[in-house]
């Protein structure tokens, strides 16, 4: 790696991540001890279109999964129509995905102060903290920090001697991952199951929580914002590159010798130095190879080693046919057993499909059951191409982005592992299944018809 | 069996107060029936229904639909493993069926003590850390072998009960909105625009 870019490391700012090592890192006074809640104080003196124009400036995507800009998703609000809430999404539950719950542990208060800066700009009058159940110390350190900026007239009513008025409830959820979907999420808010609405008409934006204007927007995301409001937009998109700005904290884990949470330059890191730098995953654990990585959480195709030079860009990630997802990278090396590894995903989306739609709810526990016969021992060579028939049904053609015959992305979701380890580790099948695992189902995502010899993983 | 007590009612109706529509509160307030009972009765959730002014089935409806929600008995401690894939790269099955073997259950069942019930869990949130466990939805990180072991020893003595409450308790510390601070509930159907904002565009006017 050149000086010049060593040097570059070194000017890349913790935007999220600087109070992660401070003593007491999560009370009231370390948090104004090192400058917090002067952003809401200057927020309050811009206009709430001016606030919201710097967090387009930044252009700041989403960090939950889908990537969708901030800014835009506020502008979705229909004029002239209130009440409008804000809802934080803190239901962390993809499988590698392990950020947004240091963030609510470490620093709470760097998300309130991002959730009333988004309250002050859309205009919202109440807010809702949706924190994952399993979370308890989560919700401990936020009733804590809330009950404390209560008390210092941070939030509520009249904050900080303006005519800003907002209240913050801590909400908790009862474990169920599909509730990190948005209209879930408001579906589980309004006391009921977590059960996805369709989009058209419930965006939740137009139609969300009692189907007023709602901006639901994910923990991590939020955390950018008092850096923004502080150093400008415009500051904020100087770093990374192309649409995916700013720095982003990624969860490193499997056979990664310093398996962590890194904070890096989004859009401009590659996966080849996150995964074998010293100062992150610091390569794959000693004596062994890297087989396959996902590079966005359970729900991601897989890559392999000729992914390792892309950068932690969403659009050259979404091109070559995988996405960032929710920033958790899993690496497997070549003592992994793919179908059992597959079987484990699988069996995720299919306990926790909510049952609302007949493809997802029947597809991924037949897929969980064949892939669950094949680790048995019971497999019949035909296996391998009615598991990928199954996908098929699920999501048309085996698409990346994929095609949805259901309301929400989940039943998809379950296909990545399936064609990712069947396309590039066929014989592994074969030898569980008797046969060649022949494919005979057409299959279009870019990712699982990569090979060892693709080159366009150079940009 | 039980009601919430005049104490929990109490922290219910602070709950309620909290949301623009009553019918929000249902899952704190099943969390809060919870603690106080280790795990959801009929009578809890009646009482429930009736406090956010649904039928009970409506309460049962909701809350079978959520993994925490026990509606058997379950033991003193949850003793949650997380099986998924990076836990599984590093473990995790392994650890689980070390617990089996220590416990003397299969996952998914309590020791006739009625002091433990080990459950096969989906990703908790702690990949980088793994394998890891919770017990009561209390964290333990790269927990080995050995560790397990001497985790449950401890808690069977009753050596962690600072660091684990009893299962049913989440968050020890609650939210209060002091009653001078309190911004108020924005309901529904109250379609007044927030004075900042109006502020803001009534600025914009006369500058125009």
């Amino acid at each position: 790696m050149s000086d010049a870019h060593d040097d570059r490391r070194g000017q890349i700012p913790a935007i999220v991540s600087s109070r992660w090592g401070l003593d007491q890192s999560w009370t009231l006074d370390a948090y104004r001890r090192s400058g917090g809640y002067e952003s809401l104080r200057a927020a309050l003196a811009m206009t709430p279109a001016q606030v919201t124009e710097e967090v387009k400036t930044a252009s700041l995507l989403g960090r939950g999964g889908a990537g969708f800009p901030a800014g835009v998703k506020w502008g979705f609000c229909p004029p002239g129509v209130f009440p409008r809430y804000v809802v934080v999404n803190g239901d962390e539950s993809e499988p590698g995905t392990y950020k947004d719950r240091i963030l609510m542990e470490r620093d709470p208060h760097l998300l309130i102060e991002g959730v009333l800066i988004t309250c002050y700009a859309i205009g919202a009058t109440q807010a809702f903290l949706y924190v994952r159940g399993e979370m308890a110390l989560a919700q401990e350190r936020i009733a804590h920090a809330l009950n404390d900026a209560y008390g210092a007239g941070l939030v509520g009513r009249g904050i900080l001697g303006s005519d800003f008025s907002v209240d913050v409830v801590l909400h908790w959820g009862a474990g169920a991952y599909i509730v990190g979907e948005e209209t879930a999420l408001i579906e589980s808010l309004e006391g009921n199951r977590g059960m996805p609405r369709l989009k058209p008409p419930y965006f939740p934006a137009a139609k969300g929580l009692y189907m007023q204007p709602t901006v639901v927007n994910n923990v991590e995301t939020l955390a950018n914002l008092p850096w923004i409001i502080s150093n400008g937009g415009a500051k904020f998109a100087e770093l990374g590159a192309e649409r995916s700005l700013g720095t982003r904290l990624f969860a490193v884990s499997g056979h990664v010798e310093n398996p962590g949470v890194y904070e890096v330059e989004f859009g401009t890191t590659t996966f080849r130095e996150l995964l074998y730098d010293d100062d992150y995953g610091g390569g794959i654990r000693l004596g062994h190879e890297l087989k396959a990585f996902i590079p966005g959480g359970a729900s991601a195709p897989w890559f392999y080693p000729e992914h390792l030079d892309l950068p932690l860009e969403a659009g050259v990630v979404g091109a070559a046919g995988s996405m960032l997802g929710s920033g958790a990278i899993v690496v497997m090396d070549e003592t992994t057993d793919v179908v059992k590894a597959a079987w484990r995903i699988v069996r995720f989306f299919a306990r926790e499909s909510c049952g609302k739609c007949t493809p997802c709810r029947e597809g991924t526990s037949w897929l969980e059951k064949i892939l669950r016969r094949i680790l048995d021992g019971h497999g019949r060579p035909e296996d391998v191409d009615k598991l990928l028939d199954i996908c098929d049904n699920i999501s048309p053609a085996i698409a990346w982005p994929p095609r949805q015959t259901t309301i929400c992305p989940l039943g998809p979701s379950a296909v990545s592992p399936i064609a990712s380890a069947v396309l590039r580790f066929r014989d592994e099948f074969a030898a569980y299944c008797g046969g060649t695992a022949e494919v005979t189902v057409p299959i279009t995502g870019k990712a699982y018809l990569s090979t060892p010899d693709t080159v366009g993983a150079r940009r | 069996m039980a009601r919430l007590t005049a104490e929990n009612v109490t922290i219910a109706a602070e709950i309620i107060a909290r949301y623009p529509v009553p019918r929000s509160a249902m899952i704190p307030l099943l969390h809060l029936a919870q603690e106080q009972d280790g795990h959801l009765t009929d009578d809890a959730m009646e009482h429930i229904a009736e406090l956010i002014g649904v039928m009970p089935a409506e309460v049962l409806g909701t809350a079978s639909f959520y993994e925490m929600f026990k509606l058997e008995p379950v033991g003193e401690y949850v003793v949650n493993v997380c099986t998924n894939i990076s836990c599984m790269l590093q473990g995790g099955e392994e650890l689980l069926h070390h617990l089996e073997k220590k416990l003397g259950v299969k996952a998914g069942s309590t020791t006739p003590d009625g002091k433990f019930t080990l459950e096969d869990v989906e990703c908790i949130a702690a990949c980088t850390e793994a394998p890891c466990l919770q017990v009561n939805y209390r964290y333990f990180h790269r927990v080995s072998d050995y560790a397990a072991e001497v985790l449950i020893d401890d808690l069977r003595a009753g050596r962690k009960a600072h660091e684990v409450p009893r299962h049913g308790t989440l968050s020890r510390i609650r939210q209060r909105i002091p009653a001078d601070r309190r911004a108020g509930v924005a309901l529904p159907d109250d379609p007044r625009e927030p004075v900042w904002l109006a502020r803001d565009r009534s600025d914009d006017e006369e500058s125009a």
